[in-house]
């Protein structure tokens, strides 16, 4: 990799700024502001945060059903497989991040392996 | 490592507290959970075209890992960046409430708003976390000062790993870097169940992943903004029904 690919070119820097960066200091900044005047607990944000949760499962969702790059190499039924693995020791480990994450990862290399 | 007893000398200068912030990373599992995510946002940067420059700025400027994978999967398959800043938009409201309720630990009736911007920016699910388990153990007057040396610790652990994951994405075989990439979706499926306490983040969660697939027949540009709505009002619905019932 070159240096000037590590940089990249300033045009994705500016998307980065427009929709990454403002997006989110906006409501930091709004929270900073407006501290002290909104209940945590009240219905508006309870619907925010289960919208906000829903997103994120969808780019979960996307990124195993549509994958990008090298994963796209893994075959759907293996994707699919480490995430269900991973979930089921998630569970069985008493909600354990890391037994899920390491589950997941081991199903898909196995699969992998034994696919040849 | 054990903090200082309240009234120590260690806690006489706000140096000494950025310091114990910044060594407190090394007391919490969620260091590592950190680390694992970011090695596979490096790697997703590279595999869909990202420089690591941009990589490292989005988690510098950003430091939001939800939003950053959102944008980058967003403007990686092709969104525009309207579609995309509506959906990391949305992603980042629930900053709002964490900002709100972690700033009050952290302020004494002299505090000006503008000495607790940086701690604001800091400001994300993990420190957020770390920060309802270690203020109580840090002197008031300190703990801006803590809450900076902490979350430029995490901020430097997730830069290393970005730059790790984006040269390991180019350079491991294809079944290694698949590995990596795998990482992102595992990390944050797990650790969204696990922050997920209340029946409407379940199926908030439940829903979004099976409802996806299903929006993005329809190709509309905003997906993942309709799978997300629908699956979150729906939660929200179920939420709504239980209270009515109760």
């Amino acid at each position: 990799m070159s240096f000037a690919q590590a940089i990249g070119d300033w045009q994705a820097l500016v998307v980065l700024f427009v929709a990454g960066v403002v997006p989110n200091q906006i409501w930091r900044m709004l929270g900073l502001w407006f501290g002290g005047g909104i209940d945590e607990g009240s219905e508006l944000l309870v619907w925010v945060r289960a919208v906000a949760t829903a997103i994120l499962a969808g780019v979960i969702a996307q990124i195993v059903v549509e994958p990008p790059g090298a994963l796209a190499s893994v075959p759907d039924v293996l994707r699919y497989g480490a995430a269900a693995a991973g979930l089921v020791a998630f569970l069985l480990a008493r909600r354990s991040i890391f037994a899920g994450v390491v589950t997941g990862e081991v199903f898909m290399l196995a699969g992998k392996w034994w696919l040849g | 490592m054990a903090l200082p007893p309240l009234d120590s000398p260690q806690w006489n200068s706000p140096w000494l507290a950025f310091g114990w912030g910044l060594r407190s990373i090394t007391q919490t599992i969620l260091t590592i959970v950190l680390f694992v995510t970011y090695l596979g946002i490096g790697a997703l940067a590279h595999d869909t075209h990202f420089s690591l420059l941009w990589a490292l700025c989005s988690t510098l400027f950003v430091w939001a890992g939800p939003a950053q994978i959102i944008l980058i999967t967003t403007l990686g398959s092709g969104a525009t960046i309207i579609q995309s800043a509506i959906a990391v938009t949305v992603s980042a409201i629930r900053l709002f409430p964490m900002v709100v309720s972690v700033l009050p630990l952290m302020r004494t009736p002299t505090t000006k708003r503008r000495e607790l911007v940086f701690a604001a920016h800091l400001t994300a699910v993990t420190l957020w976390v770390e920060c309802h388990r270690f203020l109580p153990l840090v002197p008031r007057e300190r703990r801006i000062a803590f809450v900076h040396g902490l979350g430029c610790g995490l901020v430097s652990v997730c830069l290393v790993a970005n730059t790790v994951g984006y040269f390991l994405a180019a350079n491991l075989t294809q079944t290694l870097g698949a590995a990596i990439l795998l990482l992102t979706p595992l990390s944050f499926l797990f650790s969204t169940a696990r922050n997920s306490r209340e029946v409407a983040d379940v199926v908030a969660l439940v829903l979004g992943i099976f409802l996806y697939p299903l929006a993005a027949k329809m190709s509309s540009g905003v997906d993942i903004l309709v799978s997300g709505v629908v699956a979150g009002t729906i939660a929200y619905g179920v939420h709504w029904w239980r209270e009515v019932r109760a």
